[in-house]
């Protein structure tokens, strides 16, 4: 609870990222780009982490956050991919698998770039009657939305203008907000609601979700897997709560080695007893209190809704709309 | 009403009032909006071109003060929070502390402003940095109030105490000392530095004893000859009693102590221990507290109550809380000129001194031009209990009025309005209703947006607010033609109305174009379809025609009937359902209608028949069907199986 730096910025945030840093390398991430909202002007800023060497002082963690002289121009513009008939529309979410990107919106459409190309690639009209809220690649030509009636759609960009799969919630349809893959077993994703539910999916099984948990009091903005150990999962909430989730099957086995299986066994947590474990991910417990699930509060104290988080290696860095952008880089993962 | 103090400000605002031409204003949101007009027209028409905004509070739009509204409004809502669980004799380090935090946070503030200050040198930007100096002085001000009176009414620290915490106010607000003694020390030949002496009279002046001493032994090496009179002026610092708060010594006990003390200094000067060196001699004088040997030194006070402190530390260090104000008139009359006029920041500080706490605060709001500082410290004064709750005629008491001035001035930020929220929160007379009305006006530009503010809404139950924005996304999603965001807007609001509005939508849609639009959603209903009577007839039609398209013409068929039976079809519709119903009535291979459904259709057919002109080409072939199923079905009924 001590490593997390909070600094004051002047903009509430919608938007924080970590520069990817080289797998190889095995360091830390440290630089960090944020996108503000809700101002006249809105920016995106490039920040630097530094870390000071203990002084004489106690805290050996202080950490300076502060604006680097990096430079950012805008590349391409690709205005009004998304619009109504006479207006603008908001465009919610963007996606990128170089040098593919996907964008979707309040508009209902799905549309396609290069990032090298001027003109848009393509575009999937009335993709959906509602807004999509977000979107992700799952594998090279396919993409993930969710919507605000609470349908996850599946798409096919090389086939047709239709979905491929859709998956929904029986009961209410609560509006989905955010999604994201597992980056080992590409068929788990998890999502995050209104009702601040975070739902497991397994996308080649069945149209309802794996499993239900409660998680927020308020609309989950974020869901991330932690990119190299995805026994950990991160969610931010409207309700100003940042929760690290740590799971494990039942079985001694270390994570690591529970590699990909492509035949499901069964959805009980409890591995067979004996030599052959079945590789079952520790998400797809069903019940969640089979198996363990630890949830922890990575924020100190009460603040106004986390827009936005993301992870990479040791570090967390997370916005709020009380215009503080905090970082942790002691995570355990 | 009550008088005004001051004399109303007048703003130039430029560009406006030129030609002759008359000024109009409206109150706008937040700001005021003026204009150019001509009250009488003469002929022609006298239009203008542009509305001027005056904003009246242009700290809120400046980057680096934001940090201070978004860390206080932190502090502010931790405090609310702390209060209910501790008994109030025990939460007085809890409130000191508080408000060591909004002290630091304004320090921070402040250093950022002199940072940027500091490096910014374009030429351009003069004005710039002019406001970023001003700025910064009226942090400072602040500050200097805060510390004040946390000082005085917060930590409220006894006589002893008390001027001990005095010092640290001043020292801490005269930092100017210690980079003068550095560059002193530091030169080649301390004794010989033009400042040396002001250093060591500062030190003195701010109680700093032991410093005087370590600066006056470097004078003590080099003149060999008068060692022992810098011993002896050595010994009587170092004998100087110092009160010790959590020591046993008593109050008395200390006062004894240093009226011997003070003796023993007097019969020093008086004894012209000291004549042969000037300097000591002036030392000499402060130590016993003479006013003109203080006054020699004005530059180095440089400020009334520096003067003040001073003076009470070495003539009255046991001063009693309630004797402050008497000293701090006398030290102002004493150190400022009859001429010069006494600055807001001088009488605000008396007010304080005079445990006036109403004229502090008025003061303040007069002289501020933004309620931050006051309504922060108002309520904090107001969790100590020091505030009588004196109500106003026009509004709740004192706490309340200022926290609500400063989140109306808050939530006309585009950004801000967030943290406003907070604030209404905790007024619990008026906050709810201000919060209700503000909420509607916050502007709705995007979906994320509008679900802020619903949620906010929502968890303070206030269900008109919720109905009213989600009607306006609704609406806003149905003109743009989105029709699925505008269901999932009405089922958020509940609003069964609105949620017919659009099933009629999708129903004249179908009407015009023969299949249904946006079937992701309308297959998909589940629940949601319950909300009202037309959306399940979608919901249900939708399905017939699903179960048609897969060849289950039984379920269909019963589908159907009960469609028309269970009169949630719109009556426009049944000419419709009555059409579709025409091939399962054809149906030879399968036998669909028992003679009672055929009957109930039978009289659908007539309500139809006798209510509108319709194609006599369909009706007859309706007829003739209707009457094929029914003696189908009268044979296969009456048929015994063999």
């Amino acid at each position: 609870m001590d490593c997390i730096n909070a600094k004051y910025v002047s903009q509430k945030i919608s938007k924080t990222r970590w520069r990817p840093v080289s797998a190889s390398s095995l360091q830390q991430p440290e630089l960090l780009a944020t996108g503000s909202w809700d101002n006249e002007d809105n920016k995106v800023s490039i920040w630097s982490v530094g870390e000071n060497g203990g002084h004489d002082s106690t805290d050996e963690n202080v950490s300076g956050v502060c604006c680097t002289l990096q430079t950012l121009s805008v590349l391409h513009t690709w205005e009004g991919a998304h619009h109504y008939q006479c207006a603008r529309a908001p465009c919610t979410a963007v996606v990128c698998s170089s040098p593919e990107l996907v964008s979707v919106g309040e508009d209902g459409r799905v549309v396609l770039y290069k990032a090298d190309q001027s003109r848009i690639v393509r575009t999937i009209e009335n993709a959906d009657s509602s807004t999509i809220h977000a979107v992700t690649f799952l594998r090279t030509a396919e993409v993930l939305t969710v919507n605000s009636i609470g349908q996850l759609k599946l798409w096919d960009l090389r086939q047709g203008n239709e979905p491929a799969q859709i998956l929904t919630l029986t009961g209410d349809r609560v509006p989905l907000h955010c999604v994201d893959k597992h980056p080992n077993q590409q068929h788990i994703v998890a999502t995050g609601g209104q009702d601040g539910m975070l739902c497991i999916w397994d996308v080649r099984q069945g149209s309802v979700p794996f499993s239900l948990m409660e998680a927020h009091s308020a609309e989950m903005w974020e869901v991330h897997f932690h990119p190299s150990n995805p026994d950990h999962l991160f969610t931010c909430s409207e309700d100003g709560s940042l929760l690290h989730w740590e799971t494990s099957s039942g079985s001694d086995t270390p994570s690591f080695l529970q590699g990909r299986n492509s035949s499901m066994m069964s959805r009980s947590a409890t591995a067979p007893a004996g030599g052959n474990q079945s590789l079952i991910s520790a998400w797809l417990s069903g019940d969640s209190s089979k198996g363990r699930l630890e949830t922890t509060h990575m924020l100190p104290s009460q603040t106004l809704s986390v827009n936005s988080l993301d992870v990479l290696g040791q570090c967390l860095v997370c916005g709020t709309d009380g215009e503080a952008v905090y970082i942790h880089r002691r995570v355990l993962v | 009403m009550e008088e005004v103090d001051v004399e109303p400000t007048t703003t130039l605002i430029p560009g406006v009032g030129l030609k002759q031409k008359h000024l109009g204003f409206e109150w706008g949101p937040g700001d005021i909006l003026v204009y150019e007009t001509n009250f009488r027209p003469a002929g022609e028409r006298s239009g203008c071109p542009s509305v001027h905004v005056v904003r009246k509070d242009e700290d809120i739009y400046s980057p680096i003060l934001r940090k201070l509204f978004n860390e206080s409004h932190h502090i502010f809502v931790g405090l609310q929070n702390i209060t209910e669980d501790v008994p109030s004799k025990n939460k007085k380090p809890q409130f000191v502390s508080i408000s060591k935090n909004y002290r630091s946070v304004i320090r921070a503030c402040m250093e950022e402003l002199q940072h940027v200050a500091g490096v910014t040198c374009c030429a351009h930007l003069v004005l710039f940095v002019l406001r970023l100096h001003s700025q910064v002085s009226i942090l400072l001000a602040t500050e200097l109030i805060w510390n004040l009176c946390e000082v005085l009414f917060i930590d409220a620290a006894p006589a002893g105490c008390l001027l001990l915490h005095l010092l640290d106010w001043v020292r801490l607000h005269k930092a100017d000392v210690d980079e003068k003694a550095k560059e002193v020390l530091q030169s080649d030949s301390p004794t010989n530095h033009l400042a040396y002496w002001d250093v060591v009279i500062s030190f003195i002046l701010q109680g700093r004893v032991d410093e005087a001493r370590h600066v006056l032994t470097k004078q003590a090496s080099v003149q060999a000859a008068s060692r022992t009179l810098y011993q002896l002026m050595d010994t009587l610092l170092h004998k100087m009693p110092v009160f010790n708060p959590s020591g046993t010594q008593t109050l008395t006990e200390f006062d004894m102590k240093w009226r011997h003390w003070h003796e023993e200094c007097d019969r020093c000067l008086q004894d012209k221990s000291f004549a042969s060196n000037p300097h000591l001699e002036t030392i000499c004088k402060i130590l016993l507290g003479d006013e003109d040997a203080m006054l020699e030194h004005k530059e180095l006070l440089g400020t009334w109550y520096h003067f003040l402190v001073s003076r009470l530390l070495f003539s009255h260090p046991t001063v009693k809380p309630a004797e402050l104000h008497y000293y701090a008139k006398s030290s102002m009359d004493m150190f400022l000129d009859s001429r010069s006029v006494p600055e807001p920041l001088d009488s605000i500080l008396l007010a304080a001194f005079e445990f006036d706490l109403h004229q502090v605060i008025k003061d303040c709001s007069i002289a501020l031009n933004n309620w931050w500082f006051v309504a922060h410290l108002t309520d904090l004064l107001d969790h100590c209990k020091l505030l009588q709750s004196h109500n106003l005629h026009f509004g709740s008491n004192l706490r309340e009025f200022l926290v609500l001035e400063y989140a109306s001035g808050l939530v006309s930020h585009h950004s801000l309005w967030q943290l406003a929220v907070d604030y209404f929160d905790h007024c619990p007379e008026f906050g709810r209703v201000y919060l209700e009305l503000q909420l509607e006006r916050v502007p709705l530009e995007t979906e994320r947006k509008a679900l802020k503010v619903l949620r906010i809404c929502e968890q303070r139950h206030m269900t008109e607010q919720v109905r009213s924005i989600c009607k306006i996304m609704a609406k806003r999603a149905l003109s743009n033609n989105r029709l699925g965001s505008a269901l999932s807007w009405s089922i958020r609001a509940k609003d069964a109305g609105f949620a017919t509005l659009i099933s009629e939508r999708f129903l004249q849609d179908y009407c015009t174009r023969g299949s249904f639009s946006d079937l992701d959603l309308i297959d998909n209903l589940g629940p949601a379809m319950l909300l009202s009577d037309r959306l399940t007839f979608l919901g249900k039609y939708r399905e017939f025609h699903r179960l048609y398209g897969e060849n289950k013409f039984t379920e269909a068929g019963k589908l159907l009937l009960s469609l028309m039976t269970a009169k949630i079809a719109p009556r426009s519709f049944w000419m419709t359902l009555l059409t579709d119903a025409l091939p399962l009535l054809e149906q030879k291979e399968v036998h669909i209608y028992t003679h009672t459904h055929t009957h109930t259709l039978s009289c659908v057919f007539v309500c139809v028949f006798q209510g509108e002109d319709v194609e006599t080409a369909k009706l007859e072939l309706l007829r003739l069907a209707l009457a094929r199923n029914l003696a189908m079905a009268i044979v296969k009924e009456g048929t015994v199986e063999a």
